[in-house]
């Protein structure tokens, strides 16, 4: 699959992220529940970030507060050194449930992720150019309830992608596809970033995946140290992408990671 | 004109103010979908034609059956005819008023008081669904107020609105207006407070706010309640029309059939109802259409 970096479209350059002491803490009808606390991450332009973390942790509430889709009861969050403040145009968001018009096409839809002021030829091009990426031309003209739950969500990557974002936040992009285009789809991102590289973020409850496509593996969990969730480790994941799937090295840090999650993997 | 009549007609039809609602999806062609994409091939979305033709043709059989039975029924003498005169008679009551050149000049007037009235009311339920729907503070503060109204049975602003407007064609049309602001009112207002939040969401963290979102989010999302509202509205529009013109008119089907009653012909009488009822399901059908082009591509 040819990738270029699409030079008609507006492509925003890859933009770091700084998360300080961010906390937040959801009360509903009179109980409080503190999701995230104590929580700093410094992600370089460019790096590929690859969260893990127990259901309800807070990955996707992490995501939410980076793209200014929710805002931290304390700390705060930069991008490139600004702050983000409200719904920032510089991030991208494919959302953990698909989320798409299903009123639109498959291709008007991802148009919605074009940058405003895409010129339409361009947008159009772009487009065609996305769907051919995502393995679904030929489903360009159908709407959302015609197609696979594991199609809608290459719709949504192919969405996120279109906005060519400064930060690209992924939660759980890969959920709902089935081994094999699971790991076209990896291998399309990597493509993709490394044709346009941008700051990704992802969310993810695959481990191999993470040691597959990030730069570094976070652990979200509980230190003991108080109620709510932080990062528990930071795991840089040695080798250059494309990284070999059966590579050594991997495998003892995939226990490691594991363990984190609190899934026994000794056998005995 | 004799009113005890009238107010005893227009509360039984009151009493049915739920039309049934086709709600019948068409299948959609459902694709496969394939690992890869260039490994199958979509078929595009289409409906076998004759599946339309069978179902019509299914849905006669009931209504023809029952006029088999009542030409039976009188056939056989059962009823005299003052109570129940026979199809025949009904049909020639109908070719009778239209050689007298009468029944063009009922129906025309019924329908154009219905689609004003329509009209009017439509768009005004339109325009407040949408602002009571879309702000918060304006739910707040007109919610209650339009509540209120509502609780009012719609024709008891009869008396009122004969005495604001006397009798007269804008009398009739504010009181059909009003039969159809109602319902689409409610619908607009409560499919646009419902509108799928997640799909909001999306439009925010695509950069849309303010009226790019109503436009691209919000009102497309809310088109199926509100073509629902629409359907209702008309259906309240015909039976506005008939308590309308049963209260006071010269012309038009209420009017028809308050002058048949006077005068005893049941057979004119019947005919009234039959054209009431075939000019409801045609004005329903029109929305219908729309209704079901709207959500093949909204289902
Ligand atoms: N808007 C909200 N209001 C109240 N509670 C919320 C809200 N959003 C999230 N939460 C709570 O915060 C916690 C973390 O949710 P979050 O969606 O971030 O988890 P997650 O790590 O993404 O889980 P999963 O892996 O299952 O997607 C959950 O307990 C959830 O109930
Ligand atoms: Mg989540």
């Amino acid at each position: 699959m040819a990738i270029t970096a699409s030079t008609a479209v507006l492509t925003r350059p890859a933009e770091p992220v700084a998360i300080r002491d961010v906390a937040r803490t959801f009360t509903a009808g009179g109980s409080s529940l503190p999701v995230l606390r104590d929580l700093n991450l410094d992600v370089p332009a460019g790096e590929v970030v690859g969260l893990l973390g127990a259901s309800g942790s807070g990955k996707s509430t992490l995501l939410r507060q980076v793209c200014g889709l929710d805002t931290p009861d304390a700390g705060r969050i930069t991008i490139a050194g600004t702050p983000v403040r409200g719904v920032d145009p510089r991030c991208a968001v494919a959302f953990q449930e698909s989320r798409l018009l299903p009123w639109r096409t498959l291709a008007h839809n991802i148009s919605l992720g074009l940058p405003r002021g895409t010129e339409r030829a361009a947008g159009a091009h772009r487009v065609d150019e996305l769907l051919d990426l995502v393995g679904l031309a030929e489903f360009r003209s159908h709407r959302p309830g015609q197609i696979s739950g594991g199609m809608a969500q290459r719709v949504a990557l192919a969405r996120a992608l279109a906005r060519s974002p400064g930060v690209l936040l992924l939660d759980e992009p890969f959920g709902a596809l089935d081994a094999l285009t699971r790991l076209k789809m990896q291998d399309l991102l990597l493509d993709v970033h490394a044709a346009e590289p941008t700051t990704v973020l992802f969310v993810t409850h695959d481990v191999d995946e993470a040691l597959y496509l990030a730069d570094r593996v976070v652990l979200l969990g509980d230190d003991g140290r108080g109620p709510g969730n932080t990062i528990v480790s930071v795991t840089p994941v040695p080798g250059e992408r494309p990284r070999d799937r059966a590579d050594h090295r991997l495998a003892g840090l995939r226990v490691q990671l594991l363990d984190g999650l609190g899934v026994d993997t000794h056998h005995s | 004109m004799s009113t005890p009549t009238t107010t005893d007609r227009s509360d039984d039809l009151l009493t049915q103010q739920d039309p049934p609602i086709d709600t019948t999806l068409p299948a959609a062609g459902v694709t496969p979908g394939g690992v890869t994409g260039a490994a199958t091939t979509p078929t595009a979305p289409s409906r076998p034609r004759g599946l339309r033709s069978r179902r019509t043709l299914v849905g006669a059989i009931v209504p023809l059956g029952l006029l088999a039975l009542w030409q039976a029924v009188t056939a056989a003498g059962v009823f005299l005819p003052v109570q129940l005169p026979s199809p025949v008679a009904v049909w020639g009551a109908g070719v009778e008023l239209v050689e007298r050149g009468e029944l063009g000049g009922h129906l025309a007037i019924s329908t154009q008081r219905v689609l004003i009235g329509f009209g009017i009311g439509a768009v005004l339920g339109l325009v407040m669904g949408a602002v009571v729907g879309l702000s918060r503070q304006a739910d707040v503060l007109l919610g209650p107020t339009v509540g209120a109204f509502r609780a009012v049975p719609s024709l008891a602003w009869v008396p009122l609105l004969i005495l604001w407007m006397q009798i007269g064609e804008t009398s009739r049309i504010t009181l059909i207006a009003i039969g159809a602001f109602f319902p689409v009112y409610t619908t607009v207002a409560s499919g646009l407070r419902h509108v799928d939040q997640h799909l909001v969401e999306v439009g925010h963290a695509y950069g849309l706010r303010g009226p790019r979102l109503l436009a691209r989010i919000q009102l497309p999302a809310a088109v199926p309640s509100v073509i629902s509202g629409m359907r209702l509205a008309l259906a309240q529009s015909w039976l506005f029309l008939v308590a309308a013109e049963l209260i006071a008119s010269s012309q038009g089907l209420g009017f028809l059939l308050l002058d048949s009653q006077n005068n005893g012909r049941t057979d004119r009488l019947l005919l009234a109802i039959v054209l009431l009822g075939l000019l409801g399901k045609l004005t329903d059908a029109v929305i219908g259409v729309v209704e079901r082009r709207l959500l093949r591509v909204w289902a």
